[in-house]
This record gives C-alpha cells, sequence and structure tokens, in this order.
C-alpha cells in the first residue's frame, strides 16, 4: 500500500479543532515520523464539522480517506505502532480510534452539503485545491451572464438570507441592481454573535474562497467593485484565513481591477468589528464600518437604496454569500430542488449546547428537530433528558420536548412563534432553570442595546427587574400574578415600539419561557397543566 | 497608571499613536481600524489618543470618546499581560459555564474586569466565541479552549503565567 510518495495525513486547523488541542496533535504527529524515519505530508485541512470527534485526523489511502478521531498527542506512538498509515492492514483496522472511510460515516453521509461541500477536504488557503474542488465554476458562469441573469438565478434558487432574517436575497439583490449610483458596495455580515452557531465562522477558516466568490460575484451583479467584510472581533483566527486568502485571490486575478481578465472590478477588504452584538443588525453594521457607534438606523431608506456611506448596499450573512457559488455553478433548479415550502435548498444547522455529538449539519429544509437531538446530536451530552432546545441564538425561543417534531422551516417556526434565525440549536437538559434564562435574555439585551431606542434601551433593565420580581413572588400569588402581567405588557411594548430585532425579539425567548415552562416561573396553572 | 507613565514613555506612546493614524485615516470609516491598531499596539486605548484622532477625521473629541466606550472590545484602561475572557452565553451555560465563571473568580481573586496584583491576567465576560460545539469555553488573548473546567483554565492560565 505505501507507495512513493510521502502519505498525507490531514489535521484540522479549525478553530474548534485548535481549541481542542489540534495543533499538539500536528506536531506530535510530525515528530513521531520524524522520528521513525517515516515521511509524512501533513496537511492542515478545514474540518468537516464533526466537533464533538475533534482533532480529528485523516489519513489518504488510494480508496479514501480513512478517519481516526479524537486523536491527542498521547495517541499518537500508538496510532504509529499499529500502522496507521498503511491504515488498510488489520492492525490499523483493529485500532480504537479507526472510524473507517469518512464519507461512510453515516453522521456525514445522512448529510446534503452544497454551502459546506469542502469544508474539511481542502486546504481552506490552497487557491489550487478549490479550484480542483469545483471552485470558481460559478463565477466562470456568472462573468458569461448578464447582471440581470445572475439576480434571476439567485431570486429563481429561493435563496433567503441566512443570518437569520429570511428576506429574498434575489430580490435585495434586484433593488441594488435597480439602484442608481455610480458606487455600489457588497457588505458582508460577519458578525456571528448568535450563541449556539458557528458555521460563518467555519465558512471563512476552513473554505473562505467560497465566500470571497459569492461575493465577487454579488459584486458583477450588482455593479458594485468594493466589498467589505465585517468581521466579529472574537474571531482571530477567520482574520488570518481570510486575509491569507484574499492575497492569493488577487495573486491570481479572482480580486482586482479585471476579474478572470473581464471588464469587471472586484476589490475586498476584511474589517474587525470591536464587540458589540448589536453591529450584527444591518443598519448598525453600516454605522460601524463607517467609523461610527454601531446605532441602529431608521429604515426606510433601505440599505440596498442608501446603505454604506449612503449608497446602495448589498447586505448579505456570509453563508448567503457563500452559497451564491453553487448555485451559479449547477444552477437555481439545482439548488431550489431541497427544501421544503418556501424555505429552498439546505440549511447549515449548528448543534450546540448540551448534545452529545455536537457539529455541522447541512440539510435540505424539513428535517425535524427531533431528528437534529437524537438522531444527529445522540441526545444529551450529559445523559439527563434534554428539557428546552433554543434555536435561532439569544433572540430564539425556548421549545419544549412537545414542540421537537416541528420540521426546520422558516414558515413552520413562524407557526409556533419561534424561529430558525442562523440556524444555532441550543439544547439544555433538565438540570435548567428556565427563570434565568428568561433573565438572562433581559439582561443580554440590556448589554448589547445599541441605546437609540426606549423600549430596548429601558425595557431590558425593567424586564430584569420584573423577572426577579416573579421569582421573588413565588408565594404571593396576587403579586405573582400582577408580575407576570407586566412582563407581558412589556414584552408587547418591545415588540411593537423597538426600532429592530433586539428589542424585538428578546420577549421571544422570555415568554416562551414562561409560557412552555411556567413551573420555573412558580405559575400555578402551569404546574396543573404539567401534571 | 497613565499618571505613572514617565515623560518619555509619553512621548513615546504619542508617536506610536500618531505613526497608526497616519497609517489608517485615509481610509473610508478610518476611525475602528485606528482604534484596532492602537489597541493591537499599546494593549488599550488610552485617551491621550482623542485629541490627535478628532484632529485627523475631523471629528469631536466627544465623537471619538463615544465611540471608543459604545464598543466592549475596546479597553479604556490598561490590562494585564494576557487577556481571560470566559464565555457566558447560552449554549456555555448549558455545559456549566455559571459554575466555571465562580471558580475561575475565586482561582484567579479577581472578579469580570479587573486584573489581578501581579498585572498578569485581566478577566473579561464574553458574549459567545464561535465554539459552541465544545461548551464551555474560554479565550486567552487570541486562543479559545474548548471543554473547560476552572482546573484546565488555571493549567491555561499558569502556562501564560510561565511564558
Amino acid at each position: 500500500m505505501v507507495t512513493g510518495f510521502p502519505i498525507k495525513i490531514f489535521v484540522p486547523r479549525d478553530s474548534t479543532a485548535l481549541s481542542l488541542g489540534a495543533d499538539s496533535t500536528a506536531k506530535a504527529i510530525q515528530a513521531e515520523a520524524d522520528k521513525r524515519g517515516i515521511e509524512i505530508e501533513l496537511v492542515r485541512n478545514g474540518s468537516r464539522g464533526l466537533f464533538w470527534l475533534e482533532p480529528f485526523v485523516e489519513v489518504a489511502t488510494s480508496q479514501g480517506r480513512v478517519a481516526f478521531a479524537p486523536v491527542q498527542p498521547k495517541d499518537v506512538s500508538g496510532l504509529f505502532d499499529a500502522d496507521f498509515l498503511n491504515n488498510l492492514t488489520s492492525n490499523a483496522k483493529a485500532h480504537p480510534l479507526n472510524l473507517g472511510f469518512t464519507e461512510e460515516i453515516s453522521w456525514l453521509k445522512k448529510q446534503q452539503r452544497l454551502t459546506f461541500a469542502r469544508s474539511g477536504i481542502t486546504n481552506p488557503v490552497c487557491l489550487d485545491d478549490y479550484i480542483a474542488h469545483d471552485g470558481y465554476k460559478g463565477l466562470k458562469n456568472a462573468l458569461k451572464m448578464t447582471s440581470a441573469e445572475i439576480v434571476k438565478a439567485v431570486t429563481e434558487s429561493g435563496l433567503r438570507g441566512r443570518g437569520g432574517a429570511a428576506f429574498p436575497t434575489g430580490i435585495k439583490w434586484n433593488t441594488v441592481l435597480g439602484a442608481i449610483g455610480e458606487q455600489k458596495y457588497i457588505v458582508c455580515n460577519a458578525d456571528e454573535g448568535d450563541s449556539g452557531t458557528y458555521s460563518d465562522r467555519m465558512i471563512m477558516e476552513d473554505d473562505p474562497f467560497v465566500l470571497i466568490e459569492g461575493m465577487t460575484i454579488a459584486g458583477i451583479a450588482v455593479g458594485a467593485n468594493q466589498g467589505y467584510i465585517y468581521l466579529r472581533s472574537e474571531y482571530p483566527h477567520a482574520l488570518k484565513t481570510l486575509n491569507e486568502a484574499i492575497a492569493k485571490a488577487e495573486q491570481a486575478g479572482y480580486l482586482g481591477h479585471h476579474i478572470c481578465g473581464s471588464g469587471h472590478a472586484f476589490n475586498l477588504e476584511v474589517r474587525r468589528a470591536a464587540g458589540a452584538y448589536i453591529c450584527g443588525e444591518e443598519t448598525s453594521l453600516l454605522e460601524s464600518l463607517e467609523g461610527k457607534r454601531g446605532q441602529v438606523r431608521f429604515k426606510p431608506p433601505l440599505p440596498a437604496i442608501e446603505g454604506l456611506f449612503g449608497k446602495p448596499t448589498v447586505v448579505n450573512n456570509v453563508i448567503s454569500l457563500a452559497t451564491i457559488p453553487i448555485i451559479l455553478d449547477k444552477g437555481a433548479a439545482y439548488y431550489q430542488n431541497y427544501g421544503m415550502g418556501r424555505s429552498r435548498g439546505t440549511l447549515p444547522i449548528q448543534l450546540a449546547g448540551n448534545i452529545k455529538q455536537t457539529g455541522l449539519v447541512e440539510l435540505a429544509f424539513g428535517a425535524t428537530l427531533r431528528e437534529l437531538l437524537y438522531d444527529f446530536g445522540g441526545g444529551s451530552a450529559t445523559g439527563r433528558p434534554i428539557r428546552a432546545v433554543q434555536v435561532g441564538g439569544p433572540l430564539g425561543a425556548f421549545l419544549p420536548e412537545s414542540q421537537f417534531d416541528t420540521p426546520l422551516d422558516y414558515e413552520e417556526f413562524s407557526k409556533i412563534w419561534a424561529v430558525l434565525g442562523h440556524g444555532g440549536i441550543v439544547a439544555f437538559d433538565d438540570s435548567v432553570d428556565m427563570s434565568k434564562m428568561a433573565r438572562y435574555a433581559f439582561e443580554f439585551c440590556a448589554i448589547e442595546s445599541c441605546g437609540k431606542c426606549t423600549p430596548c434601551r429601558i425595557g431590558s433593565t425593567r424586564g430584569a427587574e420584573v423577572i426577579d420580581r416573579i421569582i421573588a413572588n413565588k408565594g404571593n400569588a396576587k403579586e405573582h400574578d400582577k408580575q407576570v402581567q407586566l412582563v407581558r405588557d412589556l414584552s408587547d411594548t418591545m415588540i411593537n415600539g423597538s426600532l429592530c430585532a433586539l428589542g424585538g425579539m428578546t420577549p421571544y425567548p422570555v415568554l416562551s419561557a414562561i409560557n412552555h415552562f411556567g413551573e420555573d416561573f412558580g405559575i400555578e396553572s402551569a404546574k396543573k397543566a404539567a401534571a | 497608571m497613565v499618571a505613572d507613565l514617565t515623560t518619555q514613555e509619553k512621548l513615546d506612546m504619542a508617536s506610536k499613536i500618531d505613526a497608526h493614524i497616519a497609517k489608517h485615516q485615509h481610509m473610508p470609516g478610518a476611525l475602528l481600524p485606528i482604534l484596532h491598531a492602537i489597541q493591537d499596539d499599546i494593549g488599550w486605548v488610552p485617551e491621550a489618543c482623542y485629541l490627535p484622532i478628532s484632529k485627523a477625521l475631523a471629528l469631536s473629541i466627544a465623537e471619538v470618546h463615544g465611540v471608543v466606550t459604545f464598543y466592549h472590545h475596546f479597553h479604556t484602561h490598561p490590562v494585564g499581560k494576557h487577556v481571560l475572557q470566559i464565555c457566558r452565553a447560552e449554549s456555555c451555560q448549558a455545559m456549566g459555564s455559571e459554575k466555571l465563571e465562580t471558580n475561575v473568580k475565586a482561582a484567579l481573586g479577581i472578579d469580570y474586569h479587573e486584573t489581578t496584583q501581579d498585572g498578569a491576567v485581566t478577566l473579561l465576560p464574553v458574549y459567545c466565541l464561535g465554539n459552541c460545539a465544545c461548551s464551555p469555553n474560554v479565550m486567552l488573548g487570541d486562543d479559545v479552549y474548548g471543554r473547560m473546567t476552572a482546573d484546565k483554565v488555571a493549567a491555561i492560565v499558569a502556562e501564560a503565567r510561565a511564558t
């Protein structure tokens, strides 16, 4: 089996892999190979997204990659002893960390990887690798199309904004295309602040060229020659990876004055955010990019008409933009064919919190929460029952077990007064105190409020105080009822009176916690209903 | 702490600030890039930079102050040699971050936004590090550490202190 070429070993460079010691594992593998005089080629690939198994090491064979995971430095000499490089031997097959061919791992095999087709397969900063795995095919097609044709393809694909608002991407692009102005901008919202989400970070660290390609296509489509990626400051690894990839794309003529020798120009720059959750809201993001406090703007005017520096601007989430290349490569119908109802294509779902098998699951819309939590997630990490699940970040509703059969679809979630948001799923076991979670929702809103509108700025602080009084008055039915009514009234004001989703959606986690987990707030009727 | 600086140190700081302003001031929306450059270099954003920035960007000092203090990332006071951030967001809460916070605070003998007496570690809260698949998480400098316990954090901090 061992050929004349050094055997390729893959150790991910994704920050989750690094957070579990992938660098040490990579060093140990190289050192052990050197010690034994074995020539290897160590590739630092992106992550496959099986995060519960990081560091996820793969060895190339003539029949595909074989996975060994999780590999800690202490496991390395044992792997060499078992001849893991020659991993079709019985010794290597018998090794407890051997998971077989990566592509055959059911957790991965059951997925529909479109946006994440390359994640974990390629070296994220190798342009040749990107191109060898279908990269830049979408752009090549786009260069042969008119602006209107590109926008039409995006519209027909049914792609909706993956940041959370789910606004049809093609319609947004069409507005910018039709807006009058010599200077237009493409802004990528990479201020991924929702707890339980990491798909944006994965794209940027594990397949950055797909985002660059998507933004370039967007620029060509609407006539924008400048793009900005507004990246949260908590992602230093993504910053380095993006900058390295952008430099390579520039050198190869995929960015710059003549994209692939065409008459189209597109330049791209990464701008660091500075730790304000509110800057994930598009108008506040634009203020921040302009060098101001990240305060929300009134709409209208829409950013598509008057956006960055007052110019027509496309503001899209990382995943929306990273999905553009496959749509332009394989066609709108191919993408549109996945999904259910008005939710077309796939959603990269992120399993987080108290889940045993956490990681990235990209699936067509329509799978149920239960399938995600149990079939993919394997239940809770602690082994206790999953009691509550928050979908869609800190502004998403908490769902009880009775709602676990809801399909992941924008409209189905909206029917149960919940949101899919950016596709993050955070599970809690039965040790959770939902009154604390409701209080935290208000507290978070108070910390992150931009302060522009009163319902959010004041309401969040008053809300936390009311929750405290609800908890303190569990024994005093009259006062308790009064405080519960007060939090409902306050929520009503916040939902209807806030300028943006921060104040407008903080009541989602709060009221869903009260409605579904009333026993944690001492609500008697809820107790009876549960009995 | 600024008052403790010698005249020479103040001059050095001023010249660094001027260099960062000169390098970035012509970018569109230059204020955040300038502030990042200053903090990356000096470790925090001293008030001494407000006046030169305001002049370079034609802003008022109040506007510069307003921006610096809006963003959690910018430190308006000197921080320790290492910045340790503990994630307080939902995913980490689901995996016991509250206990982790309490134990780390006790071990370091400081609360959030404080620095250990030896000036080694400043402790800050953070809301999501994008490592929610391996909660609870902390970040030391630019590195994220997953599946943390108070003991593991202590080991990381001890290692950082030794370097």
